[in-house]
């Protein structure tokens, strides 16, 4: 018999103290389970969170001002943009240097470029004095302050050298700025006018149409996951085919099919003026504009929103109504206090996934927006591929991602991320 | 709700068909869209409407030319071989990857499990459209843009999610004895994985493998970006044809497309069915 009064420490079977054999049983466990998740976690940091940071980060990068114009940079640091002077000599030679070699290297007219989006013109002023730059002779006794202006006269104004000197530090709040329709102006930050401001407008629509989505979705799912949740299971499942059926076709499929339906000479025109509702000459504009974004993205979500509902409406037992009536509630009372807040946790998932997979939408508003319907995401890619200015889609996609994540974060704790339900 | 009570008043008699009615408008609203694309495809005539000889169910206003069209087509032809060529591979990497994953998810004292769920989930929640910026710039930098492999990883991490989700909901219910057992009777991690578990977790990584496939297959936005003319993919064809001219050969392909749907759609209901027994629960 051993001793049972020893205090010693608990051995495992090879004589290492249990605890410790424990701690490294655990350890080994936890080892495994990271060895089996890091292959994909890399591929993912790799293939998706990094271009998507480096996409973010361009929304504050602007080296090229530094790069091109690394003379003018350093020389412009003491002059004061407020006095009114333009700057001295020395920063006009400087410039003259940088753009010789910046017109050497043929890169004189992107910085133009990038200027130009925060002050429209300098982006001809560059070009045109940047055809005269190759000749520039360093070496002769110039006065370049006279020499500058004469080739063009931007050059005197005071307001291109102060868009210089703003943009010439690596890092800037401008795209960010433009992005929210305000800009560096004399006096720091500012609105821009009226007629410039697009941006804000924009996100302000992406919302509010967003919202009218969620909200249409809610009212048209909850009936449709009612009926599911409470119909006997063989007619339920029937059913749930044409929820699902949506879900699996193909979203090009469900844009054309709303595209055909909703033209001028489309389906519903034409069932309209055949009963005789609609004259034949004053068919409906409902595509091309906001209502055909909204019915169509309506149609293309409604499933996200009736999964999520259906699954809490279908643990809810149908004894808690019955007990309600017997208590003397009338079928409104019994609905509305005791049916209806056990099911806003459905209500709540639904509607954060649907609000986030419609704020970020981009091919149905494109197809069926017009000008009017269209989205943040539509504006980002259309800076993109049309009009370069990457900065900026950088800065819109920013704010875009911002609200998408706060959403998600606020999705994971109510719902939980693994309890996403796909069919 | 199995029905109306006798004793039901006329109000409650009114109300109770008004709302079948509802129900019935509502599931009309979500089919019947994607029903009509089906007959119209048949138009003898280049219209995106019922033509009066269609109505009359005259065989002169029905034809297949739109789908002769399609397998005539050789832009169409190509985004189709595109397509078929991209959506298995981007399917073989997500679900190889996600279903490991999903396994070591699923062990018990996972650090930080919660955060990597999160970051896993990430490309099913990020708007496609930045993630599309983002791999454009990405890829260009590392010459990855407009090649065949940047589309295929482009999509790979896209279906990610969706195996994930599927493949962890599976192993919830998954017995952990089993590989005990298995290990007891001198089974190496290798023989367990292939023999006792993965047969058990099949259904849920087959169900995630379709829909990455079906994510890969209906992409539209990152290859957009990311690919460039030699990847050009069905959606791609369709999305360009529907912007400019629309041309009715899309009705053909859509209809095949919903055919493709519906076959997923079953394959996917059962195996959900199938994984329920297996694991003993109660099909619902």
């Amino acid at each position: 018999m051993s001793d049972m009064t020893d205090t010693g420490p608990v051995l495992a079977a090879d004589g290492t103290p249990l605890k410790r054999s424990l701690a490294r049983a655990l350890r080994r466990q936890k080892l495994r389970a990271l060895m089996l998740i890091a292959p994909l976690l890399l591929f993912i940091l790799i293939s998706f969170i990094l271009p998507v940071g480096d996409m973010l980060y361009r929304s504050v990068k602007n080296d090229i001002v530094s790069k091109t114009l690394p003379n003018t940079v350093v020389a412009l640091e003491s002059w004061d943009a407020n006095s009114g002077d333009l700057p001295e000599e020395a920063v006009f030679a400087a410039m003259a240097t940088d753009l010789k070699s910046a017109a050497a290297a043929k890169i004189h007219t992107k910085v133009g470029g990038r200027l130009n989006y925060e002050n429209p013109g300098i982006s001809s002023l560059f070009r045109k004095t940047g055809r005269k730059a190759k000749k520039f002779d360093l070496e002769a006794e110039t006065v370049w302050k006279d020499e500058l202006i004469k080739i063009n006269k931007g050059w005197g104004d005071t307001d291109v050298w102060r868009t210089i000197q703003t943009y010439s530090s690596p890092i800037t709040a401008g795209y960010f700025l433009n992005a929210i329709d305000m800009r560096v102006g004399p006096d720091g930050p500012e609105a821009r006018p009226e007629e410039e401001q697009i941006y804000m407008k924009l996100l302000k629509r992406t919302l509010w149409m967003s919202m009218m989505i969620t909200v249409s979705c809610i009212l048209l799912a909850y009936p449709v996951a009612w009926i599911l949740a409470n119909l006997p299971a063989r007619k339920a499942n029937l059913l749930m085919i044409l929820v699902l059926l949506p879900f699996w076709t193909s979203l090009l499929v469900r844009t054309s099919a709303w595209k055909i339906l909703l033209q001028q000479q489309g389906v519903i025109n034409d069932i309209l003026v055949w009963l005789h509702i609609v004259p034949d000459d004053a068919r409906l504009v409902i595509i091309n504009n906001q209502f055909g974004t909204i019915v169509a993205m309506t149609h293309i979500l409604l499933p996200f929103m009736i999964l999520p509902m259906y699954s809490v409406m279908q643990t809810i037992p149908v004894s808690y109504l019955r007990a309600a009536k017997s208590l003397g509630a009338t079928d409104w009372t019994a609905f509305w206090r005791v049916y209806f807040p056990q099911t806003i946790p459905g209500i709540g998932a639904g509607s954060i996934l649907v609000f986030i997979l419609a704020i970020g939408y981009y091919i149905t508003p494109a197809l069926v927006g017009g000008t009017k319907g269209t989205f943040i995401s539509n504006q980002i890619a259309f800076h993109i591929s049309t009009s370069l200015n990457w900065g900026l889609a950088a800065a819109l996609g920013a704010i875009l991602l911002a609200v998408v994540l706060v959403l998600y974060w606020a999705y994971d704790r109510i719902v939980g991320i693994d309890n996403v339900k796909l069919g | 709700m199995s029905g109306l009570p006798p004793y039901a008043s006329t109000g409650q008699r009114t109300w109770y068909y008004t709302f079948r009615v509802i129900c019935g408008l509502i599931f009309f609203f979500l089919i019947a869209p994607i029903v009509v694309v089906i007959p119209l495809s048949f138009n003898a005539q280049d219209f995106f409407t019922f033509t009066p000889e269609m109505l009359r169910l005259d065989p002169e206003g029905y034809s297949l030319k739109h789908y002769r069209n399609f397998f005539s087509d050789s832009g169409w032809q190509a985004a189709l071989w595109n397509s078929v060529r991209i959506a298995p591979v981007a399917t073989i990497l997500s679900v190889s990857l996600g279903t490991l994953a999903a396994i070591g998810l699923s062990q018990d004292h996972v650090p930080a499990r919660r955060a990597i769920m999160a970051i896993l989930i990430s490309p099913m929640i990020v708007p496609l459209i930045i993630s599309a910026a983002g791999m454009y710039f990405f890829f260009s930098r590392i010459g990855l843009q407009g090649s065949y492999w940047g589309v295929v990883l482009a999509h790979a991490a896209l279906g990610i999610p969706f195996v994930i989700i599927t493949v962890t909901a599976t192993l919830v219910g998954f017995d952990r004895s089993l590989t005990r057992a298995a290990a007891n009777m001198g089974a190496d991690p290798v023989t367990t994985f292939f023999r006792v578990q993965m047969p058990l977790i099949l259904p849920g990584v087959i169900s995630g493998a379709l829909f990455a496939f079906i994510t890969s297959f209906d992409e539209v936005v990152v290859v957009l970006f990311v690919g460039s003319a030699g990847q050009k993919t069905l959606p791609w064809q369709m999305f360009l044809g529907l912007r400019e001219q629309i041309s009715p050969t899309i009705l053909a392909v859509a209809t095949i497309l919903v055919v493709v749907s519906i076959a997923l759609l079953t394959t996917v209901e059962l195996l959900r069915r199938r994984s329920e027994r297996l694991r003993g629960m109660s099909p619902s």
